[in-house]
C-alpha cells in the first residue's frame, strides 16, 4: 500500500472523495453497510453482500491456487482437480461409499504399477505394460459400478441452480453458480462438502474429457496455438510459460492421487474466499458458513512462489506459419498487481483500447485503415505475479503483421514522448467510475469482484479504492510508466503468417 | 473491441404479470445429510411490470423504473432486418447497423459523437439483426438529457457518411477473409445452411461481392422505409420517474408521423438432403460434428413438452448427452443439443459435439443412438421429474432483474405473443407428463431427416466415415472479390 493511512479512513469520507459527481445520486455508504466479512476460525473468509432485488443469490468460491502451482511435469493438474470438484463427494455420486473407496484405491494401485513400468527408459517390458494397463482398466470398470453419474450437478440443477461452472487460470481456481434464495443452507452444505469430502471419481475418463478440451481450445484454434507458444517464449522461470490446460504428455501421466495431493496442499481454508451476493442476510449466512465451511480442517498455508523472472535482455520472437489469416501479438514484462503503478497500467490499457475513441482504434482502424481491431491490455496471462502488458491487432485483408507492429510502436512512442490530453485522461477516469456502478447490478459479477479483491488485497474495499487510484493517475505517470515498460529488449513478439494450405484455398489469395 | 458495449450492457431486459413463484422440493438425494436440509418456501415475489404506453403514432413504449443504481438504459427495436435484405446485397443490414451510428448525424460526425459520449461514459449504439434493427443508449442518470438528445439525433437524422461506410466494409471483408479460420465457426455456419438451405435468409452470409454492392443510397433508403414510430418498440429501464419519462418521450415523438408498415416476409425453408457432409480442415486434431434438421416455432402447442424433453436430453451437466457422451465415454468436452425454437420461424434441431479425430465415427454413432433412445425410451419417472424441477425451481431466474423483465416483455410485444407467455410456459411445463414427452419425441424426432456435418482433419479421420453412407463434400472456399481472379488451385467443387 502506498498510503496505509487510508485504510483507517472511514469509507464514507473516502468514497465521497472518489465519486464526487455521483455522491448525490449514489449512496456509497449504504453499499458498505450491505457488505459483511467474516473470517472463520479455520481461516476461510466469507463475504456477504445483501442485494434484495429478487429472491436469488450468486456466489463465487475462489481458491488462491491455479496452474502456476502445477508440479513440474504435471501441467494441467490444477484444472484437472477443478473438473473433479464436480464429481461428487463421499455422500453424493455413490451407491456404496465404503465399497467404492476400496475400488478406487485399487485403481490407484494398478495405475501406479502401470505408470512405473510405462515410463521406464531402461528395461521396459512391453508385455508387462499391456498387462498392467489391463489390470488398471479392470479396476476402473470395477469402481465404475458404484458411481451415480453427475449426481452433484443434478442436485444443484434440480434445486434451480443456474450457471453451474468453474474456471482455472494461472492465478486462481473459481467455482460459481446461482440459486433461489431459499436454498442457502443447501448451498452451504454442497459447497463445503465438495471441499471437505471430494472424491477422485471417474478420474481417468475425465482426463479424456480434458484432453478434448485441450484439442478444442488450443490445438484446433490458430490463436490458441499462438498464445501457447508465445507464453512459452515470454517467461523463462515463472510458471506463466506453461499452459493451464496442460500438455498431452502430462495429462497422460498424472494420477487421481496426484490430484488429491494437489488439493490437500492448496485447498487450505486460509487460501480460500467465498463471496455470496443477493437476497441473503449475513445473520443467516454467517452461522451457516460457520456450521458447514467451518468443518474444513486447518492445514498449513502453502509456500508462496518466490521465483522472479530474470530481466529480459533481448527481444524474443515467435512466428507461426498457418493457413489461417495473419495476427499480431506482442508483450512487455511488468510487475505484479501490487505494484504502485498498477493503476497507471490500467489507465494506459483503457486509453489505448476502450472503444472508438481509443488511440489504437483511431490510429490503426480508422486512420491507417490497416486493422480490423487493435488493443493493448494488462494482466496477460495473469496479474498475481510479474506478467505482460500486451498489444494485439487483427490485420485487414492484404495487410501484414509487420504493419501492425510498426503502427503499434508509433502509438507507444507517442505515449512515451508526449502527454495525453486532459480530455483523454478525464474520459478514462469517468469510465472507471461508471463501470464500477454498472457492475453493481449483477449478483454473479459482484460476487466475483468481492471475492477476488478480498483474496488479492485482504479487503474487498480495494475494489473501490482501485477507482480512486485511477483517479490519481497523472500525465507524467503515463509517460514514465510507458518509458519504463515499453522497451525493445523487454518485448516478446508472436505472429501468425499465412501460408497456402489444401483445405484453405482463400489463404492462397493473400500471398 | 468494445463497440457493442451498450448492447451488451443491455442484455438484461423482460417482464410478466406474474404471481408468486411456486417451487417444488427437489428429488430425494441419496446423501442422508443432504436429505436433512430443509428448504423453506421461496418468499412471495411479484416482478414489477413495466408501464405500457402506446403513442398516437403507434410507437409502443415500455417504462420500467429501477432505482437501485443511478443509471438509465433504453433500447428501440425497429421492424425489418437482414432476412429481407436483397440477395445481391447480403451484408446491407450489418453495414447499416454499424454506420447508422458511426456515420454521425447531419450536425455531428460519428467521431464527434464518440468524444461527446465517452466523456460521459455513455453509449448510443446501433445494430442489425435478422428480423430487426436496434438503437440503444446507456448513461448515468445526470447525463440523461444530453445522451437522449444524441439518441434522438441518431434515430432521426443519421448521415451515413461515406468514410464510415468504407470502414464498415473493411470490417465485413475481414470477417469474410477469416470465416474459415476457426473450426467451430465453419461448423455452425455450414450446419445452419444444411438445416435451412444455403439460400435461406437466416443461413446466407455476406460475400465480397454482396458487400461491395451496398451503396450509401441503400442505407438511406432502408432508414426511410423502416424507421417509423409504428414499427418501433421502445423500452426504457432505470432510475427515472415514469410520469416524467413518459412526458419526455411524448414530447420527443408526438409530432413524428406514422409511416408505412414494415412488410411481412415470406420465407421458405428447404433443408439439404439428409446425408453426411464433410468439410476438410488440415490444421485441427478434433472433429466438429453437427447433426441438424428443422425445429419448431415457439407458438407450437407442443413447445412446453419439447422444452422439458430438451432439458433432459441436452441441457445442463446432468442431461443425457453430457452423461452418456462426455461423462461415461469421455468422447467430448462440449456436447449438447435439442429441438430449437424461434418466435416466428422454425428453429434448428441441432446436436453438436467436438471429439478427437480418431473417435469421429464413434461420436456420430453415439449421437444417433441418443436420438433413437429418446424415441424408444423417452424421459419418465425420476428423469422427467428432475428435468421439470430444474426448469421450475430455476424459474425465478427468468425475472430476477427489472431489466430482464422488460427485455422479455419487449420480445412478446415484438412477435405478437401473449404478454403472459412466461406464465403459460410455467403452467405448460408443470402439466407436462411422461405421455406428452413420449408423444412429442415420436412426433418431432426423425433420425432419418438429419443432415450430419463433420468438419475435421481428413488425414487423421482416415476412412472412418466410409461406413456411415455416402459422403458429400461441402465447398467452403471464399469467392474472391469482384475483379480478382481466383487462384487456380483454389477452386473446389462441391
Amino acid at each position: 500500500m502506498k498510503f496505509p493511512l487510508r485504510r483507517i479512513l472511514p469509507a464514507l469520507l473516502f468514497l465521497l472523495v472518489v465519486l464526487p459527481a455521483f455522491s448525490q445520486e449514489f449512496d456509497m455508504a449504504s453499499l458498505e453497510k450491505r457488505v459483511t466479512v467474516k473470517k472463520l476460525d479455520n481461516g476461510l473468509t466469507i463475504v456477504v453482500m445483501q442485494r434484495p432485488e429478487a429472491p436469488v443469490f450468486s456466489f463465487f468460491t475462489i481458491v488462491d491456487a491455479g496452474s502456476s502451482q502445477d508440479p513440474l511435469g504435471e501441467t494441467g493438474l490444477a484444472h484437472m482437480f477443478e473438473h473433479m470438484a464436480f464429481k461428487g463427494t463421499t455422500g453424493i455420486g455413490t451407491t456404496d461409499w465404503p465399497a467404492e473407496k476400496a475400488a478406487l484405491e485399487k485403481v490407484e494401485e494398478t495405475y501406479a504399477a502401470y505408470r512405473a513400468e510405462r515410463y521406464k527408459t531402461v528395461g521396459r517390458d512391453a508385455d508387462k505394460v499391456k498387462q498392467l494397463e489391463q489390470a488398471w482398466k479392470d479396476a476402473i470398470a470395477q469402481a465404475q459400478k458404484y458411481v451415480v453419474p453427475n449426481e452433484f450437478d443434478e442436485v444443484v440443477e434440480t434445486n434451480g441452480g443456474r450457471g453451474v461452472n468453474a474456471f482455472t487460470n494461472w492465478d486462481e481456481t473459481a467455482y460459481m453458480y446461482s440459486l433461489p434464495a431459499n436454498r442457502v443452507e443447501l448451498w452451504a452444505y454442497l459447497e463445503s462438502e465438495r471441499f471437505l469430502h471430494p472424491v477422485m471419481r471417474e478420474f481417468y475418463k475425465e482426463r479424456d474429457v480434458v484432453m478434448e478440451e485441450r484439442r478444442m481450445r488450443t490445438d484446433s484454434q490458430p490463436i490458441g496455438r499462438l498464445v501457447e507458444q508465445f507464453l512459452g517464449s515470454s517467461f523463462a522461470t515463472y510458471p506463466y510459460h506453461r499452459p493451464t490446460i496442460g500438455y498431452f504428455s502430462d495429462l497422460n501421466y498424472f494420477s487421481a492421487t496426484d490430484a488429491k495431493d494437489f488439493f490437500e496442499k492448496y485447498y487450505v481454508p486460509a487460501n480460500m474466499v467465498v463471496a455470496i451476493v443477493g437476497d441473503v442476510k449475513p445473520d443467516e449466512v454467517i452461522p451457516l458458513a460457520e456450521k458447514y465451511f467451518g468443518r474444513l480442517p486447518v492445514r498449513p498455508h502453502p509456500a508462496p512462489v518466490h521465483t522472479a523472472e530474470p530481466a529480459q535482455n533481448s527481444e524474443r520472437n515467435v512466428q507461426l506459419l498457418e493457413t489461417s489469416q495473419p495476427f499480431y501479438l506482442e508483450g512487455y514484462h511488468r510487475p505484479n498487481y501490487r505494484d504502485p503503478d498498477d493503476a497507471v497500467y490500467d489507465a494506459i490499457s483503457d486509453l489505448m483500447s476502450n472503444g472508438r475513441t481509443s488511440r489504437l482504434f483511431r490510429a490503426l482502424v480508422r486512420d491507417k485503415k490497416i486493422a480490423a481491431e487493435a488493443e493493448g491490455f494488462s494482466g496477460f496471462p495473469g496479474t498475481k505475479y510479474q506478467h505482460l502488458f500486451a498489444f494485439d491487432a487483427v490485420p485487414l485483408p492484404g495487410h501484414t503483421p509487420e504493419e501492425m507492429r510498426k503502427a503499434i510502436h508509433e502509438e507507444i512512442e507517442r505515449l512515451k514522448t508526449s502527454d495525453v490530453t486532459d480530455e483523454e485522461l478525464q474520459m478514462v477516469k469517468t469510465r472507471a467510475k461508471a463501470n464500477l456502478i454498472r457492475g453493481l447490478a449483477d449478483n454473479g459479477g459482484m460476487a466475483f469482484q468481492l471475492a477476488i479483491y478480498q483474496l488479492r488485497y485482504g479487503d474487498w474495499r480495494e475494489l473501490f479504492r482501485s477507482v480512486d487510484r485511477i483517479d490519481k493517475v497523472t500525465k507524467e505517470d503515463i509517460r514514465r510508466v510507458a518509458n519504463k515498460t515499453f522497451q525493445p529488449t523487454n518485448r516478446t513478439v508472436g505472429v501468425i503468417e499465412t501460408i497456402p494450405g489444401s483445405s484453405s484455398p482463400e489463404g492462397v489469395k493473400e500471398q | 473491441m468494445n463497440r457493442q458495449m451498450s448492447l451488451a450492457l443491455f442484455v438484461s431486459l423482460w417482464l410478466m404479470p406474474l404471481v408468486a413463484v411456486a417451487q417444488r422440493p427437489a428429488q430425494t438425494p441419496l446423501d442422508p445429510e443432504l436429505a436433512k436440509i430443509k428448504t423453506p418456501p421461496l418468499p412471495e415475489f411479484h416482478p414489477q411490470v413495466p408501464k405500457r404506453v402506446v403513442l398516437p403514432n403507434g410507437m409502443v413504449v415500455l417504462l420500467q423504473e429501477d432505482h437501485e443504481l443511478p443509471l438509465i438504459d433504453g433500447v428501440m427495436r425497429v421492424r425489418g432486418g437482414s432476412r429481407v435484405e436483397p440477395v445481391d446485397k447480403v451484408g446491407l443490414i450489418d453495414i447499416y447497423g454499424d454506420v447508422w451510428r458511426t456515420g454521425g448525424t447531419k450536425d455531428k460526425t460519428g467521431d464527434q459523437l464518440d468524444d461527446f459520449l465517452e466523456a460521459r461514459a455513455a453509449k448510443v449504439e446501433t445494430d442489425g439483426n435478422a428480423d430487426s434493427t436496434i438503437i440503444s443508449f446507456s448513461c448515468l442518470k445526470p447525463d440523461f438529457e444530453d445522451v437522449f438528445k444524441v439518441f434522438l439525433d441518431v434515430l432521426q437524422n443519421p448521415a451515413f457518411r461515406e468514410d464510415k461506410i468504407a470502414l464498415a466494409k473493411f470490417q465485413m471483408n475481414t470477417g469474410i477473409a477469416r470465416r474459415n479460420d476457426e473450426i467451430d465457426q465453419i461448423a455452425r455456419r455450414v450446419a445452419t445452411q444444411l438445416a435451412y438451405g444455403p439460400q435461406n435468409p437466416y443461413a446466407r452470409f455476406p460475400e465480397y461481392a454482396t458487400v461491395a454492392a451496398v451503396k450509401r443510397q441503400d442505407l438511406v433508403e432502408w432508414h426511410r422505409r423502416y424507421v417509423h414510430p409504428n414499427n418501433i418498440i421502445f423500452g426504457v429501464v432505470g432510475d427515472f420517474d415514469s410520469k416524467a419519462m413518459e412526458a419526455r418521450i411524448r414530447q420527443a415523438f408526438d409530432s413524428w408521423p406514422k409511416g408505412p408498415e414494415a412488410p411481412k416476409p415470406h420465407i421458405t425453408f428447404t433443408p439439404e438432403k439428409p446425408q453426411l457432409y464433410f468439410v476438410p480442415k488440415d490444421d485441427v486434431n478434433q472433429s466438429d460434428i453437427q447433426m441438424v434438421s428443422l425445429g419448431i416455432e415457439r407458438n407450437n402447442p407442443d413447445y412446453f413438452a419439447i422444452e422439458v424433453m430438451n432439458y433432459a436430453f441436452g441441457a445442463g451437466f446432468s442431461a443425457r448427452l453430457t452423461k452418456d457422451l462426455r461423462t461415461a465415454k469421455g468422447l467430448a468436452y462440449a456436447v449438447g443439443g435439442g429441438i430449437g425454437s424461434s418466435f416466428d420461424h422454425p428453429g434448428i434441431f441441432r446436436l453438436a459435439m467436438g471429439t478427437k479425430s480418431a473417435t469421429t465415427a464413434e461420436a456420430i454413432e453415439g449421437l444417433k443412438q441418443e436420438l433413437q433412445k429418446l424415441i424408444d425410451a423417452p424421459p419418465k419417472g425420476e428423469e422427467l421429474r428432475s428435468a421439470k424441477d430444474a426448469i421450475l425451481n430455476a424459474f425465478v431466474f427468468n425475472f430476477d432483474s427489472r431489466a430482464k423483465v422488460l427485455r422479455e416483455q419487449m420480445g412478446y410485444e415484438y412477435y405478437g405473443y401473449p404478454l403472459d407467455f412466461l406464465d403459460r410456459y410455467r403452467t405448460g411445463v408443470e402439466k407436462t407428463t411422461a405421455e406428452d414427452v413420449a408423444r412429442v419425441a415420436k412426433k418431432y424426432i426423425h433420425p432419418e431427416q438429419f443432415a450430419t456435418l463433420v468438419v475435421g482433419n481428413p488425414e487423421e479421420i482416415g476412412d472412418q466415415l466410409k461406413g456411415l453412407g455416402p459422403v458429400a463434400k461441402w465447398d467452403i472456399s471464399i469467392p474472391p472479390p469482384p475483379g480478382e481472379a481466383r487462384h487456380a488451385s483454389a477452386s473446389q467443387s462441391k
